[in-house]
């Protein structure tokens, strides 16, 4: 199968980001949105085709999806070393090249709407063009080193996208913290490839993966500190997953991420962007699973379940919608980290596998979907919170039923997409640990219980009084959100396990009843109370978060994180590490610097005086040298 | 040959005359004194010049011949020196050495 025309996928983007970019005082708005968007249709156009050509007619061999390779030597080190440039198409990069167009594409058609008269229109559409380019890239990477390099590019967009109103000091800020704290993961990431391509000898996907390949047959040949050294790439490479994913404790650049326009919220920090920590560890899962017996995994699986659980528990006190919709990401990201964490390798024993990637794609549909519709919200009324929100469902119809299937979606409404996700990833849970599976438990029914809070806070409650009367979005807007409401009611019916399996084999998924019955339940509890407490106007609530005092306080700070890591990082790297450097260097270094060019000048000063342009100081010296010279050659002469 | 004086006093005169010439181009801060302190070198050698032609080679004229030629040379220089100095009185009404440094930046 040839597939050398996927390399189109990323550089269409590219070519709409350099157009868009270059003359961007030249296009008209208008125009600029239609070529952003003309170029993501043809990317989306590519990925179906490759999908279905991958899918359907070409990929399987012998009952086992193949994975195709077209890559050419980009830097060669060694005869197995070398950094290459290519694609790579295998089972979970077209499902991730699928979300990322449609979520992209959805997002593209909505920002035409939505950024309707803005000052930056153009430079909006080249940058999300720009992080298109990037995220296909990162999704088609060959290897290691490639997608490294699409993931800092995927960073630089997020920066960009995040400091958008770069007239906003907070969003500056935002901008700021997002990329240091992504950077600062990425670091583990550099190393960890380093220790790889050190003791492996290669970068490329498919040579660490095979099970039967040396990378994973010889894990135990060097160890440190205990630990094999692969065990310790793998770890650090999760650190820069984790990073982009906002996994506990890195998390703390997510809620402050919201800062962007709501569509980039959408498309980077809910649908895709966040999700490649995931698509990392799911990209290298052979390696997490074999070696060391899945320690490395084992880590992945409780951050998983530690993050998800404590993003649920501060959603409930976000008064922010958008920020109650990044700690649900969150979330739900650490759901399907937790799914890769328990699963295991062949064919239905890969189940935790299968359903983490079914859940990142529902939950790329549903959670866009969700702040595609918060910024239909805050587009009608001017304000992120809750309090300036209510009785909403009356103004804006299309954005109230589309807001209620996502959020039925998250909560796991039987028969929506994301009850079918959550289910197998309880199932996986159920099977292999049943700590996490409790706590996941826990996190379904808070779910459900802060989504339709923001539901109920949102559409029904007490209407504020509005200064203008709020309205439905135009259709621009609304198109979007009726496609993704469509995939989020039925993308659960896709036999997704047939397709997307950890040894690539495919099996049949059944519905574990019990478990399903158990979750609902949790669920529907969860949508029960806030609708006890937020459907009507009443002060259960305030009483409830004052029975809980202290807790309800330490929650709503979102556990005090942001202050512990200004503590460590201002009083304790900056005061004793950072303050010190900057004396030394501001002294000692600057000083001797700036002392020898101190020196220069003044005895330049000195030697310029010489120079007094006076032919009679001139003279004086040249009869002095001939006086000079004439007693040296007497004496010579007379002796 | 003049009776009763030999080439070295002589030579002793024409010398004190170019150190006095030398100390003054080099001291006076006037533009005239510098130019008369040059024609007391030139003056000087122009001495050195007849003398030795006289006391050593008293048959030939190659020295009174170069002297003359100084005396030409030194007026034609003395005839330009004093036309830059006038004209930069005229700039400046002062012919101080001190008054002329701005020319160096």
């Amino acid at each position: 199968m040839d597939i050398s025309y996927t390399i189109l996928i990323p550089l269409i983007p590219l070519a709409v980001f350099l157009l868009l970019g270059i003359f961007n005082q030249k296009i008209k708005p208008a125009v600029s949105g239609y070529i952003g968007v003309a170029g993501l249709s043809t990317s989306a156009a590519l990925s179906f085709y490759t999908a279905y050509q991958y899918f359907f007619v070409h990929g399987k061999v012998d009952g086992t999806y193949q994975a195709i390779v077209q890559k050419v030597t980009w830097m060669n080190f060694t005869d197995t070393l070398h950094i290459d440039m290519g694609v790579l198409i295998d089972p979970i990069s077209i499902m991730m090249l699928i979300v990322v167009s449609i979520v992209s594409l959805m997002v593209h058609i909505y920002s035409r709407g939505y950024m309707k008269g803005d000052d930056g229109y153009t430079r909006f559409f080249s940058f999300l063009s720009l992080f298109s380019f990037s995220m296909f890239g990162l999704v088609l990477a060959t290897n290691l080193f490639q997608i490294y390099i699409f993931w800092e590019l995927v960073g630089v967009s997020s920066f960009l996208l995040i400091g958008y109103y770069y007239t906003k000091p907070s969003a500056v800020s935002a901008a700021k913290k997002a990329f240091i704290v992504t950077r600062f993961a990425d670091l583990g990431f550099l190393i960890g490839i380093l220790i790889i391509g050190y003791y492996t000898g290669t970068f490329d996907f498919e040579t660490l993966n095979n099970p039967e390949g040396s990378a994973i047959l010889n894990w135990a040949s060097t160890s440190f500190m205990g630990l094999s050294v692969i065990t310790w790439a793998l770890i650090l490479m999760f650190m820069g997953g984790a990073g982009k994913s906002a996994m506990f404790p890195l998390h703390i650049w997510l809620p402050d991420a919201m800062e962007g326009p709501t569509p980039v919220s959408a498309l980077i920090h809910a649908a895709t962007m966040v999700v490649a920590g995931v698509y990392l560890v799911a990209r290298l899962f052979p390696m997490f699973y074999f070696v060391e017996d899945g320690f490395a995994l084992n880590i992945v699986a409780y951050v998983g379940a530690f993050s998800s659980l404590i993003a649920a528990i501060i959603a409930i006190t976000q008064t922010d919608i958008k920020r109650v919709l990044a700690f649900s990401t969150m979330s739900q990201i650490g759901y399907m980290m937790l799914a890769l964490g328990v699963s295991k390798y062949e064919g239905h024993d890969g189940l935790g596998y299968m359903a983490s990637m079914f859940h990142l794609f529902t939950h790329a549909m549903f959670k866009a979907l969700l702040f595609l519709a918060a910024g239909s919200v805050i587009h009608a009324v001017h304000s992120n919170y809750l309090k300036d929100m209510g009785g909403l469902r009356k103004y804006m119809p299309i954005t109230n039923i589309t807001f209620l299937i996502a959020a039925l979606a998250i909560a796991g409404f039987p028969l929506t997409s994301g009850f079918f996700s959550k289910d197998e990833i309880l199932v996986a849970a159920f099977e292999n640990n049943m700590l996490i599976y409790i706590s996941s438990v826990l996190v379904a029914g808070l779910t459900a219980f802060y989504m339709f809070r923001l539901y109920f806070g949102i559409f029904w409650g007490k209407e504020t009084n509005y200064k203008h009367a709020p309205h439905e979005s135009p259709i621009s807007m609304t198109f979007p959100l009726m496609v993704l409401a469509f995939i989020s009611l039925v993308g659960g019916f896709i036999p997704f396990s047939e397709y997307v399996s950890a040894d690539r084999v495919g099996f049949e998924m059944h519905l574990n009843y019990p478990l399903a019955a158990v979750a609902v339940t949790v669920g529907l509890i969860g949508i029960a109370l806030a609708w006890v407490f937020y459907k009507k106007e009443n002060n259960l609530a305030s009483k409830f978060a004052n029975a809980f005092g202290v807790f309800y306080k330490w929650t709503y700070d979102k556990f005090y994180i942001d202050e512990v890591y200004l503590f460590v990082t201002k009083k304790i790297i900056f005061n004793l590490i950072a303050a010190p450097i900057a004396w030394f260097d501001k002294k000692v270094v600057d000083g001797t610097m700036e002392g020898i060019g101190n020196k220069t000048v003044v005895i330049s000063k000195k030697i310029k005086g010489m120079q007094s342009g006076k032919v009679q100081d001139y003279a004086l010296s040249f009869v002095a040298g001939v006086v000079i010279l004439a007693l040296v050659f007497i004496y010579l002469w007379t002796n | 040959m003049i009776a009763g004086i030999s080439i070295y006093e002589i030579l002793t005169v024409t010398s004190i005359l170019f150190f006095i010439g030398v100390y003054g181009f080099i001291t006076r801060k006037n533009l005239i004194s510098i130019l008369m302190s040059v024609e007391l070198i030139l003056n000087s050698t122009v001495i050195n010049f007849v003398i030795i032609n006289k006391y050593l080679y008293p048959d030939m004229l190659q020295g009174v011949f170069f002297s003359i030629f100084i005396i030409a040379v030194a007026a034609a220089e003395t005839a330009l020196a004093i036309a830059i100095i006038i004209n930069l009185y005229r700039q400046i009404n002062s012919v101080e050495v001190k008054d002329t440094e701005i020319m160096k930046y």
